[in-house]
């Protein structure tokens, strides 16, 4: 193997080694971090007496209702539905209004990610599984050109667009936007972007990408034969995004399984919760310290509990 | 503290989904050799070049059929000054590819690309009524 061939072989892997091992060190940091009580920061009524009305779904009591909510934040952002933004309104009046495009537009580019990854693994698999066939028919159903255009590349490229645009125009966005952020958009854009040219413009010998994705996929990797500049460019935005994941903020897809104002039942007052890193106290209780002293207490003529 | 066993539950269950394609391949034996084609037997020459044709015949596909159905442009004249039927069953299946189903399909399948094309088009090798 010549030494471009060796590089487009060891740069995935130890991209995927990096992503794996990193991280399975962040949760697992993340677990050691003890968790003592319920935070009921929610916008729905805690369960308590049985004629007030409780929030099932934004302040669960149940082990389901927990489930129920996660799903809800997990598959649909449901914390970021509710943004708003505050706005000057006819001199000093100060309205909040509701804002939805950021959820929208983060909403759109997840899912598009989501089914875009699951569409590769026709390049990983060997025969390919038939699910994965029935996404490529559902987000190709418009048939539009040859080879046929995927709705989710055009909706990850416009929401990606819309996130940028979003933190280069809106002035508070803007703000607190740090290097980090515009790096996890311009990797994603790289990616999606670099995609997208080598299916539509440039082309690629799919066959031959799938053959070095098998490759790798087997532990027997072969050189990439006449990919050209798209494909390499491809593979390493994605190797340098998976393994700059654990280092970033996109750690996020593990993090949100394990927000604590999210995936604790709040029945802080139904049931008792001891603080887990309590050590035993020595107590001296009121009826222990009155057998110690009973004689001189009597002799004081003080009142004594138990006779 | 006590959610330990859940989290790593679900840490393990994420790394091997993540790795599946990993063990899936070693477990099944698959190797990275590649769809086995059958090509012409007779015809030496493609319309356009191979390489061309390996990333781009959908490309071809398109113009001919763009061709042939709004302009009328029935014929094509290859790079090497052949003259050719535009037409996908007639010249790219009957007369060069003998067979659709162990050239076109094998490889499609391979890589997991739905044709759409033989919902209308017939292979005409095949026996009336099962074309798809
Ligand atoms: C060497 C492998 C190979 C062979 C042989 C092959 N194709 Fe393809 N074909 C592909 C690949 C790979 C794609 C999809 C490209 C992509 O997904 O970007 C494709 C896509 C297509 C498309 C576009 C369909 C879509 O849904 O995007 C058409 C049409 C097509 N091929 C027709 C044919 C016909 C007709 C034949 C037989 C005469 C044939 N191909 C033989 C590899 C092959
Ligand atoms: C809805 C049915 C339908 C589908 C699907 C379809 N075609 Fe056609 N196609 C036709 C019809 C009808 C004609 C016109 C036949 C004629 O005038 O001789 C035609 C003509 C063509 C022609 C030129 C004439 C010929 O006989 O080949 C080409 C090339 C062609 N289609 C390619 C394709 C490809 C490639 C696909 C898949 C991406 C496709 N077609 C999908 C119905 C269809």
């Amino acid at each position: 193997m010549e030494l471009t061939s060796l590089i487009a072989v060891a740069i995935p892997y130890a991209a995927i080694a990096i992503f794996l091992i990193g991280f399975s060190y962040r949760i697992v940091r993340w677990s050691l971090s003890p968790v003592p009580f319920r935070i009921p920061t929610v916008c729905g009524q805690q369960k308590s007496l049985p004629w007030i009305k409780a929030g099932y779904l934004e302040s669960p009591w149940t082990r389901m209702g927990v489930v129920a909510r996660m799903a809800l934040e997990i598959l649909l952002f449901r914390s970021l539905f509710r943004n708003t933004r505050a706005e000057l309104r006819q001199g000093p009046k100060l309205s909040y209004l509701e804002s939805k495009f950021l959820w929208l537009g983060a909403l759109a580019f997840h899912w598009s990610f989501l089914v875009i990854l699951l569409r590769h693994l026709r390049f990983f698999l060997e025969p390919v599984p038939a699910f994965v066939g029935a996404i490529e028919a559902a987000d190709g159903f418009f048939q539009v050109s040859l080879p046929v255009l995927y709705l989710t590349d055009v909706v990850i490229l416009v929401a990606l667009g819309y996130l940028l645009a979003r933190r280069i125009w809106n002035a508070q966005a803007r703000y607190i936007s740090l290097p980090s952020d515009y790096l996890a958009l311009a990797l994603l854009i790289g990616l999606a972007g670099t995609g997208v040219i080598m299916r539509y413009f440039t082309r690629v010998d799919v066959i031959a990408a799938k053959q070095f994705a098998l490759g790798l996929a087997t532990f027997s990797p072969v050189a990439p034969e006449n990919l050209g500049v798209m494909f390499y460019a491809h593979l390493f935005t994605l190797s340098a995004l998976i393994a700059y994941l654990p280092f970033s903020k996109l750690v996020h897809m593990g993090g949100v399984f394990l927000s604590p104002t999210r995936n604790l039942a709040n029945d802080n007052r139904a049931r008792r919760h001891v603080n887990p890193w309590n050590y035993p106290v020595k107590v001296h209780t009121y009826q222990e310290w009155e057998d110690e002293f009973r004689e001189k207490i009597a002799a004081a003529g003080l009142p004594l509990e138990r006779q | 503290m006590r959610d330990r066993g859940w989290i790593y539950s679900g840490l393990g269950l994420f790394l091997i989904l993540v790795t599946y394609p990993f063990w899936q391949n070693l477990r099944a034996g698959v190797t990275s050799k590649g769809p086995d084609l059958r090509r012409p037997a007779e015809a030496k020459q493609c319309v356009m070049p191979v390489s061309y044709m390996r990333t781009s015949h959908m490309d071809l596909l398109a113009s001919w059929r763009e061709n042939a159905v709004r302009d009328g442009v029935r014929t094509f004249q290859s790079a090497d000054g052949q003259t050719y039927n535009v037409s996908l069953s007639g010249t790219c299946i009957t007369q060069c590819h003998a067979s659709k189903e162990e050239f076109c399909d094998r490889c499609h399948n391979y890589a997991s690309v739905s044709n759409y094309c033989w919902d209308c088009h017939v292979d005409p090798r095949q026996a009336h009524g099962s074309a798809r």
